[in-house]
């Protein structure tokens, strides 16, 4: 598939860029025309990702949160949130709904059921010590939304 | 005279016999939940509070942070048999509602 834009953002991992990654992202998808829908799926998946990098990769440690996105030709959005934090033992438990490690932290456990809810594919991929990177794809417009353009 | 004193607030809200309203405006994201959650803990410190009411109407963003929250302030009015009830307003906030089951134990407002 041809890629028809890329983007690369590397933020510290502090709670005031959750914002700035959600408008990144916007302004990243709006040539391709998303519905209100899909801009708010996207959004708050990237949002979800973003978050727990933040919260649960870094802590209090220092670090850079990596957003990256491309689009292709036939309108399909991946986009990727990468960090180098403490990593998830258990991803599969990771990912259960409600699953949480910070209880007391008013965390609802609900991070990667949104991502799996709003977008097409979430894959996650982490090692304990080392970071965590999550992939997610999603269909944003038909192919013949973007041929006019090529 | 004492010049007036400059409050400010973070939460838009209102007390009145035993329930506090709290009005949202804006994202309701983790950052806005950790900032805010201060002035809700010492809103609702007070005994008297019986019941908490969200008016998420004015909300353009909440993800699972905004869950979250609730379900910490559920656990904190439920601790002294109050209860919390929730106007969602938008679509995105509603469907964020309903995926995250919370309307079993929270009551939902029109």
């Amino acid at each position: 598939m041809k890629i028809i834009n890329e983007m690369r953002l590397d933020f510290w991992p502090r709670p005031e860029n959750e914002s700035l990654a959600r408008m990144v992202i916007s302004a990243f998808i709006m040539p391709v025309n998303p519905t209100l829908e899909q801009l708010g799926d996207v959004k708050t998946a990237v949002s979800e990702a973003v978050t727990n990098a933040i919260v649960h990769g870094y802590r209090e440690a220092r670090g850079l949160v990596r957003l990256r996105a491309s689009l292709d030709e036939e309108g399909g959005l991946s986009v990727e949130i990468a960090d180098k934090g403490c990593g998830i033992a258990d991803v599969e438990q990771a990912r259960r709904p409600f699953f949480t490690t910070m209880e007391d932290a008013d965390r609802s456990g609900m991070g990667f059921t949104v991502m799996e809810s709003f977008m097409d594919e979430v894959e996650v991929i982490s090692q304990v010590n080392s970071g965590t990177i999550v992939r997610m794809r999603k269909r944003l417009a038909p192919a013949h939304a973007l041929a006019r353009e090529a | 005279m004492k010049p007036k004193r400059e409050v400010t607030r973070l939460l838009d809200y209102e007390k009145k016999n035993g329930t506090v309203f709290v009005r949202l405006s804006g994202e309701l994201d983790h950052s806005r939940a950790e900032a805010i959650r201060p002035e809700l803990d010492e809103l609702i410190a007070d005994r008297s509070v019986r019941r908490l009411v969200f008016d998420f109407g004015g909300l353009e963003f909440m993800d699972s942070s905004g869950i979250g929250m609730l379900i910490g302030r559920y656990k904190l009015m439920q601790d002294r048999g109050g209860s919390v009830a929730v106007m969602p307003g938008g679509r995105r906030v509603e469907r964020m509602m309903e995926l995250s089951g919370l309307y079993r134990i929270i009551e939902k407002l029109a």
